[in-house]
C-alpha cells in the first residue's frame, strides 16, 4: 500500500514537537482500508465450494468487512507509533547525553526491592488465594493445578540455569535428568517399595551420575557440537526408556506409582488418612495442596543451593569459565572438574523434578520426556536471562501460564468463529513471541548479573559485558 | 649469571612442530631465580610459542622444562596437566590479546583466582553449602589479599565494576594483579606494556620492580618495548625463527651483531659477499 505517509514527514523535522493530526491519520487509514476491500473482491469475498459435480459460490463478505476492520486498524496503530516515536525522537534522551548525567536506578533494580519478596509472598499463599476467590476447595482445583505445573518448570528452569546460564554450557538434553529422575522414582517405588523421601535424593543421585557421564564425552566440545551432542543424549536416554520394556515397561510407560504420603500419612478417606489423622473432612484436594507446597519447597531449594554456590569458589568458577576457559586454565582451575560439577548439580535437579513429576502424575511413559519439553525448558532459560534467578521464574510463568491463558480466552471464538480454538495457536504465538524477545531484549528479561562479592558498592553487571559462553 | 647458578626455569632442546611449520627449534635457555628475564626476538620468532609450551597451553613436541622450587626439586612442566602449572609449580601468565572475565567484577576476578585455596577452605564446596567450616574467613582473607593487589596496582577504587568497563592500562594491571594473587614463582608476561602510553609504560617498570622485590617472584615477559627489556631486565634471551640467536645481560646483547642483524637486516656489502659465495 503506497498510500502518502503523512507522519513520517514529521518525523523529518523533529526540531517542530509534532503533534498528531487525526484527521489525517484517519483519511490514511481510510484510503488503506478501500485498498484491501478492492484487493479482497477477488480474492476473499467469495469461496468456491463443490457439491458433487458443481461448484457454488459462496459468499463471505462478513470475513471482506473483518479483514477491512483489520487493516485500518493496523494503518491508525502504525500512524499513532510513528507519531509517538517522532515526538520522542524530538527530545532528547537523557540517556543519550555523552556527559555524565544523574543515573536513575533502573525498572528492574526498582522492581526487584518489592518484586522478590512479594513473587515469595504470592507463591506461599496461592493455594489460600485461590481458595478464597475460587469459594471453595473443589473449584480451585485447576489452579492449583496449574501452579504445580509453573513451579515444575521454574524448578528446572533453575536447574538448568546452573548449566546453561552460570557455566555457560549449551544443554539440549536436560529432559534425560528430568526423565531419570522419575524413572528412578517410578522403579525404585514400585519394584522396592520404597518411600518418596528415601527416593528423592537417590533420584537426585541417579541424575547426577547420568550428569557426569553425559559429562565426561562432550568435555572437549563447544557450542553448537556440545548442543547436538547433549541433544542427542536426551533422545538416547527416550529411546532407551521405549526400548528397554523389560525394565521400563516400554512405551506403555509406568503405571500405579504410589502417591505422595504426608510423611507416612496418606491422602486416602479411610482410617488413618490425613484428614481423619487432622479431623479434616476428606478431600482430594488435601494431596494437591501438599504437592503443590512439596514443589515449591524443592524449588527454593533450587533457588538456595544456586544462590549459596554462586558465592562459592566453585560457583565463580563456573562464571569464569563461562567467561573465559583459557584464564581460568591459567589460574590453575582444573575446567574438566568444573563443568562435570555444573552438569552434575544442573541434572541433580531435574531429577528432583523429575521424582516429584512421577509422584504428582502417579504414570509416566517416555512420551513425557520429548526434545518439545528440553527446549521449553531451555526457552524458559534464555527468555529470563541467563544467569537470572528471578528473570527465569517470571519467564517459566509466562510460557507455561501463558498457553493456560490462552485456553481460557473463548471471546476470540466470537471473533474468528466457533470453529477457532485457539489453544491450537499456542505454538505459533510462542514463536511469534520469542522473536519479539530476541528483538527487544536479547539478552533475556533481566539481563543484568548481581556481582557474587562486593568491596564497597552493589552495582549491577550490564548485560552487554556478560558473555553467554561458548558451549 | 645468576641463571647458571640458580635457575628457577630451565628450558632445554625445546622443539615444537606444528605439521611441517617448526616454532621452535632445539632451544634452550635458563631463567634465573629473583630475575626479570626478557624474550625478545621479531615477529614470529616463536616467544609466545615458548610461552604457551612453558605455561601449559601446548605440549612441546620435544625437550624439558623444568622448574626448579625454592627447595631444590625439580617439576617437569610438559608432563603437568595444563592447570596444575599454576596450582602445584606455580607458574602464572598474563596474555598478549588481555583475557579478563569481563562480566565479572574487578574484584571477583582476583578471587577466582584465589580458586584452589578457597575450594579447599570450602571443603570442596560441600561443607561451604551447608554454612560449615572456614569458608567465610578464608574467603575474608583472599578478599584481603586482593584488596593488597588492588591497592598495588591503583585499582581500588574500580573494585567493584565489570572488569570489562576499565581502561586498557587498568585492564592490563587487573591480568599482572590476577596472575600474582595465585601467588606465583614465575610469573610470565606476554606484552605488558604492548598499548601502554609512556608514563604507563614507566610505572608497570616499577610495578614489575617491586614484584620482583617484595614477593621474590621471578619475570620472564616477552616485550617490544625495548625501553622495557633494557630498564627492568637482568638477562635478555633473543630469538629469530625458532632458534635463540643471543643470550646475555641487555648490554651484551645489544651490542651482538646477530641480534641487530635480525632486528635491522644487515650492509648491502654483507649480502653481496654471500651473493657471491653461493654463486647467485
Amino acid at each position: 500500500m503506497n498510500a502518502p505517509s503523512i507522519t513520517t514527514s514529521s518525523a523529518r523535522s523533529p526540531a517542530v514537537p509534532t503533534r498528531f493530526d487525526l484527521a489525517a491519520a484517519l483519511k490514511d487509514s481510510a484510503k488503506s482500508a478501500l485498498i484491501a476491500f478492492g484487493l479482497s473482491i477477488p480474492i476473499v469475498a467469495y469461496r468456491t465450494d463443490q457439491s458433487g459435480a458443481d461448484l457454488f459460490l459462496n459468499p463471505r463478505w462478513d470475513m471482506v468487512a473483518i479483514f477491512c476492520a483489520i487493516v485500518f486498524g493496523l494503518r491508525l496503530a502504525q500512524h499513532a507509533f510513528m507519531a509517538s516515536r517522532a515526538a520522542r525522537e524530538a527530545v532528547p534522551s537523557p540517556t543519550q547525553a555523552t556527559e555524565l548525567v544523574h543515573a536513575e536506578p533502573s525498572a528492574f533494580q526498582k522492581a526487584s526491592r518489592f518484586g522478590i519478596p512479594f513473587f515469595l509472598g504470592v507463591a506461599l499463599a496461592f493455594p489460600i488465594l485461590i481458595y478464597l476467590i475460587q469459594g471453595g476447595l473443589n473449584e480451585s482445583r485447576y489452579w492449583v493445578d496449574l501452579g504445580i505445573l509453573i513451579l515444575t518448570y521454574v524448578m528446572l528452569g533453575w536447574g538448568l540455569n546452573i548449566v546453561v546460564g552460570l557455566a555457560g554450557l549449551l544443554d539440549l538434553g536436560y529432559v534425560a535428568f528430568y526423565a531419570v529422575g522419575a524413572y528412578s522414582y517410578a522403579l525404585l517405588s514400585t519394584t522396592f517399595g520404597l518411600s518418596f523421601w528415601i527416593c528423592l535424593p537417590l533420584a537426585g543421585i541417579l541424575a547426577a551420575f547420568w550428569g557426569i557421564v553425559l559429562g565426561f564425552p562432550v568435555l572437549r566440545l563447544r557450542g553448537d557440537y556440545l548442543a547436538i551432542v547433549t541433544l542427542a543424549f536426551g533422545e538416547i536416554i527416550r529411546l532407551v526408556l521405549i526400548n528397554w520394556v523389560d525394565l521400563t515397561n516400554g512405551g506403555a510407560g509406568i503405571s500405579s506409582i504410589p502417591r505422595a504420603t504426608f510423611f507416612g500419612i496418606p491422602f486416602t478417606a479411610g482410617e488413618g488418612g490425613f484428614a481423619d489423622t487432622f479431623g479434616l473432612e476428606f478431600n482430594g484436594m488435601h494431596r494437591m495442596i501438599f504437592l503443590y507446597y512439596l514443589i515449591l519447597a524443592l524449588a527454593l531449594l533450587t533457588n538456595f543451593v544456586t544462590m549459596r554456590l554462586r558465592k562459592l569458589p566453585v560457583g565463580r568458577a563456573w562464571e569464569a569459565l563461562r567467561e573465559d576457559e583459557i584464564a581460568c586454565r591459567s589460574l590453575g582451575i582444573n575446567t574438566t572438574n568444573t563443568k562435570l560439577t555444573a552438569f552434575a548439580i544442573g541434572a541433580m535437579f531435574g531429577g528432583f523434578a523429575g521424582s516429584f513429576f512421577a509422584v504428582r502424575q502417579g504414570f509416566i511413559s517416555p512420551e513425557s520426556f520429548n526434545f518439545l519439553e528440553s527446549a521449553i525448558i531451555l526457552a524458559i532459560v534464555v527468555m529470563g536471562g541467563m544467569g537470572s534467578q528471578i528473570g527465569v521464574a517470571i519467564a517459566a510463568i509466562v510460557l507455561v501460564g501463558g498457553p493456560e491463558v490462552l485456553r481460557n480466552l473463548t471471546f476470540l471464538q466470537a471473533v474468528f468463529g466457533s470453529g477457532f480454538d485457539p489453544n491450537e495457536y499456542r505454538l505459533l504465538l510462542f514463536g511469534a513471541g520469542m522473536v519479539a524477545m530476541m528483538v527487544w531484549r536479547p539478552r533475556g528479561l533481566i539481563s543484568e548479573r548481581q556481582p557474587s562479592v562486593i568491596l564497597k558498592e552493589r552495582k549491577a553487571i550490564s548485560g552487554s559485558l556478560v558473555k553467554e559462553g561458548h558451549g | 649469571m645468576r641463571w647458571l647458578q640458580d635457575p628457577i626455569l630451565d628450558v632445554q632442546h625445546l622443539t615444537m612442530r606444528f605439521g611441517g611449520l617448526v616454532a621452535i627449534n632445539d632451544l634452550s635457555f635458563k631463567a634465573g631465580r629473583g630475575d626479570i628475564t626478557a624474550l625478545i626476538g621479531p615477529n614470529g620468532a616463536g616467544k609466545t610459542t615458548v610461552f604457551n609450551c612453558i605455561t601449559g597451553f601446548y605440549k612441546p613436541t620435544e625437550g624439558m622444562i623444568a622448574l626448579r622450587k625454592p627447595d631444590g626439586s625439580h617439576l617437569l612442566l610438559e608432563r603437568l596437566p595444563g592447570y596444575d602449572i599454576n596450582w602445584k609449580a606455580k607458574v602464572a601468565r598474563t596474555f598478549q590479546n588481555i583475557r579478563l572475565f569481563s562480566g565479572m567484577t574487578v574484584l571477583e576476578n582476583l578471587l577466582v583466582a584465589q580458586h584452589n585455596p578457597l575450594m579447599i577452605a570450602s571443603g570442596f564446596t560441600f561443607l561451604g553449602v551447608l554454612g560449615l567450616g572456614r569458608y567465610r574467613d578464608a574467603e575474608k582473607e583472599a578478599i584481603e589479599r586482593a584488596k593488597f593487589w588492588l591497592e598495588k596496582t591503583r585499582l581500588t577504587h574500580r573494585a567493584d565494576d565489570p572488569a570489562g568497563d576499565l581502561p586498557y592500562g587498568d585492564q592490563r594491571r587487573l591480568e599482572i594483579a590476577r596472575a600474582m594473587c595465585t601467588d606465583p614463582l614465575l610469573l610470565c608476561l606476554d606484552e605488558p606494556a604492548a598499548g601502554l602510553n609512556p608514563r604507563e609504560s614507566l610505572e608497570l617498570n616499577e610495578l614489575l620492580l617491586s614484584i620482583r622485590k617484595d614477593h621474590g617472584t621471578s619475570i620472564l615477559l616477552i616485550e617490544h618495548d625495548m625501553s622495557v627489556v633494557m630498564e627492568i631486565s637482568d638477562h635478555v634471551v633473543v630469538l629469530d625463527y625458532g632458534t635463540k640467536i643471543s643470550d646475555g645481560t641487555p648490554a651484551q646483547v645489544r651490542d651482538d651483531p646477530k641480534v641487530i642483524a635480525a632486528y635491522l637486516g644487515v650492509d648491502d656489502s654483507e649480502v653481496e659477499q654471500v651473493e657471491a659465495e653461493i654463486g647467485a
